[in-house]
């Protein structure tokens, strides 16, 4: 049996040196959605309608397909993220929460490779 | 040092970091960060409409009407003027937290005044946006 004091065991284990990862992506990913948050949504607004031509047309443009797939991409991480973290502070039973982050973290990647898909499908011209 | 039985075994009651059911609301500096989580999860489930809506250009020109005659049904619309206000919200306030990070700001009196300046500048982007957006912008037309 070890007689070393809990406070001991832990410094000999050392940080895994990831305690402010989440902390930082969730900061350079918000950054990174100032930009594109707002270009995506005055880039909408300003589009001369909505009907399937223009839509098209729009996001064929090489700047938009780039910047369609790193909002969704970067705009999904930040969300995941975050939301994780209302479920770390709001469900506290330890099964419930492990799922209910399992599906968040799920859901985001599926949502985002959905919209990457569509996005690239529409660029390379292979929609029908 | 104090304990609580869960799950049969004693855990030691350990200090929670303040959150919302025992927070004291009355002060707008708190208000103003679960607003910023609200509008997050709100932004969060906008995503969903964003997918769909790429999905359906992606499905060609039928596929493409039927989604739009969703995507302009009247709660939908509702939903946008909505998503608007939680982009214009959580982009300055989340600003907010970034002058916060570098540092800057974090005096009480501070965060009261750019609290709000927070909501009052929120508040004028947010009513540009949907104003645009339903007066003169692309769904409007």
């Amino acid at each position: 049996m070890s007689r070393r004091s809990p406070l001991g065991r832990v410094r000999g284990y050392g940080s895994a040196k990831e305690g402010v990862g989440h902390w930082w992506v969730q900061r350079l990913t918000s950054v990174a959605l100032i930009i594109l948050g707002c270009w995506f949504v005055v880039s909408l607004l300003a589009l001369p309608g909505l009907e399937h031509s223009t839509v098209v047309a729009w996001m064929r443009n090489g700047w938009t397909t780039v910047a369609l797939i790193l909002l969704v991409a970067v705009g999904a991480w930040h969300s995941e993220l975050g939301v994780r973290v209302v479920v770390e502070d709001y469900v506290h039973e330890v099964g419930v929460k492990t799922l209910t982050l399992a599906l968040v973290s799920f859901a985001h990647v599926a949502l985002a490779a959905a919209g990457i898909f569509a996005v690239l499908r529409v660029s390379f011209g292979s929609a029908p | 040092m104090r304990a609580s039985q869960s799950g049969g075994r004693a855990v030691p009651e350990r200090p929670l970091s303040p959150h919302l059911t025992i927070y004291r609301m009355s002060r707008y500096s708190l208000l103003s960060s679960i607003s910023n989580r609200a509008a997050g999860l709100l932004l969060a489930l906008g995503q969903l409409l964003l997918v769909y809506f790429l999905l359906a250009a992606a499905s060609g020109g039928r596929t493409y009407e039927r989604a739009a005659a969703v995507l302009a049904s009247a709660p939908l619309k509702v939903c946008y003027a909505l998503l608007l206000a939680a982009f214009a919200y959580h982009l300055i306030a989340g600003v907010r937290h970034l002058i916060w990070d570098a540092g800057y700001g974090l005096e009480r009196r501070e965060s009261r005044v750019s609290a709000a300046w927070v909501a009052s500048v929120a508040l004028l982007l947010a009513a540009g946006l949907i104003g645009w957006a339903f007066l003169a912008g692309a769904a409007a037309r």
